[in-house]
Order: C-alpha cells, then sequence, then structure tokens
C-alpha cells in the first residue's frame, strides 16, 4: 500500500470540506509548519484523540564511528517522541493485517 | 500547544478561510491519518516525518491488581520517525538555549 503524502490531504479537504485546491495545499502546509515551530521552541504538542509530541533533552555520550572503531562523543541534543493517544492506540491494536 | 492553538495559530497565518473552516480542516486531517494508520498505511511527510506501525509480540503478561498471569496478543502501535528538518530545528532550539 502506499504511504499516505500531502497531496492527498489536501485533496480530502478539497473533495469533503469544499476548500479550492491552493487553500487546502496551504492548510496542509501549515499544519506542519506550525507543529514544527512550537516543537522548534520547545513547547510540546499536545493533540488530543491522535497523540502528543514530546522533547527530550539527551546529554552528551560516548559514542563510536561504526566503520573505524574510533571514540568520539555524541553531543547533547534536542529529540522529538511520539505518544499516542488512547484513541489511536485502540484503533491501531484492531489492525490485524500481515506483520510489516 | 493545544489542537485549539494550532488552530488558532493556523487561522492567523492565513486569509481566506474562517477559524471554524480552519477547525473543521484540521479534523479532518487528524481523522485522514488515524484512518490511514488504522488501515495499516504508512504516513510520510517531507521535513517532518514518517508515521508507521510496529509489531508487538505476543507476551504473558501480569493483573497488576490480582498478579494472575494473562496472555497477552499479538498488536500493532503507532511510531513516528522525525524527519531530517524536524531534527535539526528542534536541535537548533536547544543550541539557541529556548
Amino acid at each position: 500500500m502506499t504511504a499516505l503524502t500531502k497531496s492527498e490531504m489536501a485533496e480530502r479537504l478539497f473533495e469533503e470540506l469544499g476548500l479550492n485546491k491552493r487553500e487546502a495545499k496551504e492548510i496542509v502546509e501549515l499544519f506542519f509548519e506550525e507543529i514544527r515551530t512550537s516543537l522548534e521552541n520547545n513547547e510540546q504538542v499536545k493533540l488530543s484523540g491522535f497523540g502528543n509530541f514530546d522533547l527530550r533533552d539527551k546529554s552528551q555520550r560516548p559514542g563510536r564511528n561504526p566503520k573505524t572503531g574510533e571514540e568520539i562523543p555524541i553531543s547533547a541534543r534536542r529529540v522529538v517522541t511520539f505518544r499516542p493517544g488512547q484513541k489511536l492506540k485502540a484503533r491501531v491494536e484492531e489492525y490485524a493485517g500481515t506483520e510489516q | 500547544m493545544t489542537k485549539s492553538e494550532l488552530i488558532e495559530m493556523i487561522a492567523a497565518r492565513q486569509s481566506q478561510l474562517s477559524s471554524k473552516d480552519v477547525e473543521l480542516a484540521v479534523k479532518t486531517i487528524l481523522e485522514h491519518m488515524s484512518s490511514a494508520l488504522s488501515a495499516g498505511e504508512r504516513i510520510e511527510i517531507r521535513g517532518f516525518g514518517s508515521f508507521s506501525l510496529h509489531y508487538r509480540e505476543p507476551r504473558r503478561g501480569r493483573n497488576p491488581k490480582t498478579g494472575d498471569a494473562v496472555e497477552l496478543t499479538g498488536k500493532y502501535v503507532p511510531h513516528f520517525k522525525p524527519g531530517k528538518e524536524l531534527r535539526e530545528r528542534v536541535n537548533l532550539g536547544l543550541q539557541m538555549g529556548l
């Protein structure tokens, strides 16, 4: 099965809500851009029914270049994690398709 | 930021649609994403990230109240992998002391 992309989301807004194609495309772009901006500003994003995008600060830790075996520290970084909400988890659990 | 704050942010950044229309659009997008994942379909948004399902093997768990063993069947759980632009921007936020 092909993956869901922004263009299909815009198409759905055109079909279901009657937004014109330019508006639909713009709303889909803004949807993801505003989430990125919030996360960039270290602000968690909570979308009830879907899930939360949380931020975690990780301190520097030792690492290795897998090719050479040379030790190089992995710098401190901030990462995004997604915690699916109860409703989404329950819906996905019912999926009984072939193992991915 | 909550869903209603996201709706307000989007409404403020475009001129054609009312807050009500933006609210409907945001809810439609989220429902589209949820139903795709529930049907086992991946979601791929360049610069943001991808959502897919990860399989959890069946295992023996315990009822936390009684301590009785219970058989848990295999199941799928949603998984998100941030894309390059999102990873870089979030990390830049850290460098800038946010």
